[in-house]
């Protein structure tokens, strides 16, 4: 039974991680109606903004500066540079394309993604770089519920993954910049003509957007280590999973599908066996496009004839 | 109203509907081969590069060039089928290249000593149909989706189901699908009692499949299928009001594609004699639809000519570093003569660049040695010429990293900016591109060529949606 | 004369809105049938219901291909619908932008046809005479318009004609599915005097020449006055008068509809 709450913690770590990717990807669909291929590259650039923060301090076995002020900063940077880097590609590579047929922007999408991950390959080279979180983080000041271990980095990652998530909902539903986005979400001619500087709202939701999966990205390196140019493809599609079986367009549906990813993978890997849980999760997304297209917690879109 | 005897009335509705048929044209020279291409008509101008494409192996091409074409050839097929469910029906599918492992695994179980005790030996003739077969009704599988999504999501649907079929062919039984390690010893094509066993004879056979399916298609486009396709891509909704079983519509073209890809495959597995799932994943994808995008999507010979572009570019970059600098400052000048008008522009451009780089070489090496210490890769011609232009510096991987983010930065401005900014950003954006290509790019073809596919892929979709030989679409916002 | 098209109580609802409620109607052969109504009184969605764009929640929808042969199409998909002979035109102009004008039309020859794709390849003699007999078939359609759209047009891709051909062009596409019943949705939209007056005459030969039963929407009143036998009115999803054009014209409660009450009744109301 420890085992079950055991994985089912780590679901919902990882599932934190995949909400906020998910939650910039459906963010930026929600304004555009655009699906970002380039989204889960944006997660790989954030991991590895990290790692040479690190770098940049030491080391993670030498570092010249206390840990809270190393999160932080690379918390900081990662979202700053990541969301910059979103609002640049938007500017040059998706704001021509606003009013032309969905597959132009799609294919687009498709062309940043491969060139970021080339880019990356070229600059930072194929070598996996290692955050060894273990060595600056330690992990056994955590939590003990019993049996079960909630380590430190996993503690991080749920308070901030909850506390963005609730700061998003907060500025989608309580600010005027949220409600200008859920206007221009709905109906971005409408939202034009009554005042709303749409190409301000776009650039600004691509900013959120691209910082959290930024953010993502350094959550990502410190739980699972690894960074390396391709971890952007697979977090990418964990994202698009997730958002489509929330519901994409909807934010509580892109919280709640990256949990339900993030634990379904985790309960696979630990009991049935870690080569199917992409398959499965694969699996899940098919059988809620057949049975409920507009996801958990989506809309049907109407078509007017 | 009927056409006054006395001649063409200039603004009158019948003269303007009448010229209506005139298309725009490239400009000057461009324009000129385009209308004489025209005049040659469609299917003279298949059988002139057919007869080309035969007649290659006999002007001396051989080795790797050969090697490159069999892999330019496949890809150019896989680009015409997949044409006909992206440029006509309209339905990104983006796990097309799932179809093509498909006939390469289907091929290398029938065909080889994979399967049973000694293998299922079957003759090609028999087990193409038997994968083609199976193809299109995977095709039908996948498309079944269709039905109820909308564009965007098919095409992440299709991304899931190709990628799923990668993961199912490394973990999948091992022991029949031969997981990482793939499956080897197939049998080489054997029809009418001769045996392909050189590239030479694989490139013949890829032309003639090339050609006879491009015929093939061809003949469909025009036909009721052809009509239906493209009028499901046009309006789905009036077309169903026309009669059209949309459903259905979409299905044939997903499993139309399929078939095609498949043949692909089975021809791709008897060449390399061995099939692995890496062959089949998402880079070669994007290479595809580079080829189809870069060609012009709803078009045959757009397909297959840009797919044929963009794989003898992408192999071609492989090659020495000289060749493929040749390569690149070869298309860029090309680019910029094509792009860049009136030709006063032009030369100040060009003339502004090369007396930068001069000029930035000789402050450089004036300054430190060890900044201009390694040269430009290529020999020969080339090299002299560059030597003193561009500057590599002793240690070109940090500068060159660091230029290529420059590179990046300046270009998008670049696109910002209009009029008089833009030619003056233009000359430094050149000489970094030329710096960035000496001290990073040129050393590492296999990232660079990715880079290439990537820049492809966006600079089409934005500037010339329609490729190089499409149409211009018509888009109604519904 | 029989009912080509029988409405029979017909309702639809979207969640709570009523968009049709209990509509009765009939269109006979070679009859022209008028419906009139304000905006948003329902009357496309009359069209999307018949042609099985929409699935009644209420009712039924009968048509008969032959006489005397009706048969409920409530429910089927719209490319079998069409086929059965109900064909339509749409209210924002639904044409095939990128295919030539011939082919807009041929395309329309689909459910006619039954060659499959090898028949096609290998120019079987079923294919060659389908395909020979789909073009003369939309030559006949397109020559219905006279010059406007003759044979110099044919090739020329749809977007690069005029509003008023590409209304034409739309009506001729949909003749050639021969159809019984033709649906016209607001043929006469955003045309000039001359192109209305064609409209109407345009209209007044389809029925007679081609046999065709039509159900016309409009909102000029010129084109329901020229060329209907019957006018029905709608408001709400509902019918509120049915009959000649005088009759319905001079309704007090298509006045009302139209026109709003009269400020002096509003007092009296209340």
């Amino acid at each position: 039974m420890s085992f079950f709450f055991q994985e089912l913690v780590n679901g919902l770590t990882t599932g934190a991680l995949y909400a906020l990717v998910a939650l910039g990807f459906s963010m930026v669909y929600g304004v555009l109606k655009l699906l970002n291929f380039a989204h889960g590259d944006l997660y790989m650039v954030g991991a590895y903004i990290g790692f040479f923060v690190i770098q940049w301090f030491g080391g993670a076995q030498h570092l010249t500066i206390a840990v809270p002020l190393l999160l932080v900063m690379m918390f900081v940077l990662a979202a700053g540079l990541v969301g910059g880097l979103g609002v640049a590609i938007e500017r040059f590579a998706y704001r021509p394309l606003r009013d032309a047929p969905r597959i132009a922007p799609l294919i687009t999408a498709i062309g940043v993604s491969f060139f970021l991950e080339s880019s990356a390959l070229l600059l930072f080279g194929a070598q996996y770089r290692v955050y060894n979180t273990a060595d600056f983080i330690s992990l056994s000041s955590g939590i003990q519920i019993g049996s079960v271990t909630i380590d430190s980095v996993q503690i991080l990652v749920l308070v901030l993954g909850v506390v963005l998530m609730a700061g998003l909902q907060l500025l989608v539903n309580r600010t005027r910049l949220g409600r200008q986005m859920r206007a221009v979400a709905a109906d971005r001619e409408a939202a034009e003509m009554l005042g709303i500087n749409v190409n301000f709202v776009i650039t600004a939701t691509f900013f959120l957007g691209s910082a959290l999966a930024g953010v993502a990205g350094i959550m990502g390196g410190l739980l699972f280590n690894q960074v390396t140019s391709t971890i952007g493809f697979i977090a990418g599609l964990k994202a698009f999973t997730a958002a489509v079986v929330g519901g994409i367009g909807s934010i509580p549906g892109a919280m709640l599908g990256g949990l339900v990813i993030g634990v379904a993978e985790s309960f696979v890997t630990g009991y049935i066996s870690s080569t199917y849980s992409n398959l499965i999760v694969f699996g899940i997304l098919i059988v809620v496009m057949l049975i409920r297209p507009s996801g958990l917690l989506g809309r049907a879109q109407l078509q007017k004839v | 109203m009927s056409v006054d005897p006395q001649g063409p009335k200039v603004g009158a509705d019948e003269w303007v509907a009448r010229q209506a048929h005139r298309r725009e044209y490239l400009p000057s020279w461009l324009g000129d081969a385009q209308r004489r291409a025209e005049r040659i008509g469609w299917w003279p101008r298949l059988a002139i590069a057919g007869l080309a494409g035969l007649a290659l192996p006999l002007l001396g091409l051989g080795g790797f060039q050969l090697q490159v074409g069999i892999d330019a050839l496949v890809i150019a097929l896989l680009a015409v089928g997949l044409n006909i469910v992206v440029g006509w029906a309209g339905l990104l599918d983006l796990g097309y290249v799932a179809f093509f492992g498909f006939g390469a695994y289907g091929y290398a179980l029938l065909s080889s000593s994979q399967l049973g005790a000694n293998g299922i030996h079957l003759p090609y003739w028999l087990s193409l149909p038997i994968v083609m077969i199976g193809a299109a009704l995977l095709g039908l599988a996948v498309g079944l989706p269709s039905r109820r999504l909308l564009g965007d999501y098919l095409a992440i649907v299709t991304l899931f189901l190709g990628e799923a079929f990668v993961e199912f062919t490394n973990n999948v039984a091992p022991s029949k699908l031969g997981g990482p390690n793939g499956i080897t010893g197939i049998d080489p094509i054997q029809a009418f009692g001769v045996q392909l066993l050189t590239n030479t004879s694989y490139f013949y056979l890829l032309v003639i499949v090339l050609v006879v399916t491009m015929a093939v298609l061809r003949l469909l486009e025009y036909s009721r299928t052809g009509r239906a396709w493209r009028a499901v891509r046009e309006d789905p909704l009036a077309a169903a009001a026309m009669t059209i079983p949309v459903n259905r519509v979409k299905l044939s073209a997903f499993a139309c594609a399929a078939m095609v890809a498949a043949l692909a495959g089975t021809i791709f597995a008897a060449q390399q004699a061995s099939v692995f799932p890496t062959d089949f994943d998402t880079p070669i994808l994007i290479l595809i639809y580079a080829g189809l995008i870069l060609g012009g999507t709803g078009s045959i010979a757009g397909a297959a000519t840009g797919a044929l572009v963009v794989m003898v570019i992408y192999d071609g970059l492989l090659r020495s570093p000289a060749e493929a600098s040749l390569l690149f400052y070869g298309l860029g000048l090309l680019t910029l003569l094509v792009k860049l008008r009136p030709w006063r522009r032009l030369a100040a451009v060009l003339g502004a660049t090369i007396a930068l780089g001069f000029a930035a070489h000789a402050i450089a090496a004036a300054i430190s040695s060890s900044a201009v210490a390694t040269g430009p890769q290529s020999s020969g011609w080339l090299g002299d010429g560059l030597r003193d232009w561009v500057i590599v510096p002793a240690n070109p991987q940090t500068a060159g990293n660091v230029g290529f983010v420059v590179l990046v930065c300046l270009a998008i401005t670049l696109v910002q900016v209009k009029g008089r900014w833009r030619t003056i950003l233009l000359v430094p954006t050149i000489y970094l591109a030329a710096f960035v290509w000496e001290t990073r790019l040129v050393v590492e073809p296999s990232i660079t060529r990715q880079l290439m596919i990537g820049a492809i892929l966006i600079v089409m979709m934005i500037a010339r949606p329609q490729g190089l030989l499409g149409q211009r679409r018509v888009e109604v916002a519904t | 004369m029989s009912a080509v098209l029988e409405l029979d109580r017909l309702s639809l609802s979207f969640g709570g809105l009523r968009a049709l409620s209990d509509l009765d109607l009939q269109v006979g052969e070679r009859e022209v049938v008028s419906v009139i109504g304000p905006n948003g009184a329902g009357k496309t969605t009359v069209f999307n219901v018949i042609t099985g764009v929409y699935e009644p929640s209420a009712g039924d929808v009968r048509f008969s291909a032959q006489s005397g042969s009706a048969e409920s199409i409530a429910g089927r998909p719209p490319h079998a619908i069409a086929r059965l002979g109900v064909a339509r035109t749409f209210q924002t102009l639904r044409l095939f932008m990128n295919m030539s004008v011939l082919e807009n039309v041929m395309t329309a020859t689909y459910g006619g046809t039954k060659a499959m794709p090898w028949e096609s390849v290998l120019r079987l003699p079923r294919a060659r005479r389908e395909e020979r007999e789909a073009r003369a078939l939309a030559e006949d359609a397109l020559s219905f318009f006279g010059q406007r759209l003759a044979g110099y047009r044919w090739d020329q891709p749809a977007y690069s004609l005029s509003y008023a051909n590409r209304r034409r062009l739309e009506i001729a596409r949909a003749l050639a599915t021969k159809p019984k019943l033709l649906l016209l949705d607001e043929p006469a939209a955003g045309m000039n005097p001359a192109e209305t007056h064609e409209v109407t005459e345009l209209i007044g030969r389809l029925a007679d020449e081609r046999g065709v039963a039509i159900l016309v929407i409009e909102h000029d009143m010129h084109v329901v006055s020229g060329c209907s036998d019957r006018v029905v009115a709608l408001d709400h999803g509902v019918k509120i008068a049915e009959g000649s054009f005088d009759a319905v014209s001079n309704h007090p409660a298509v006045v009302e509809a139209y026109m709003g009450r009269h400020p002096e009744d509003l007092a009296g109301a209340e």
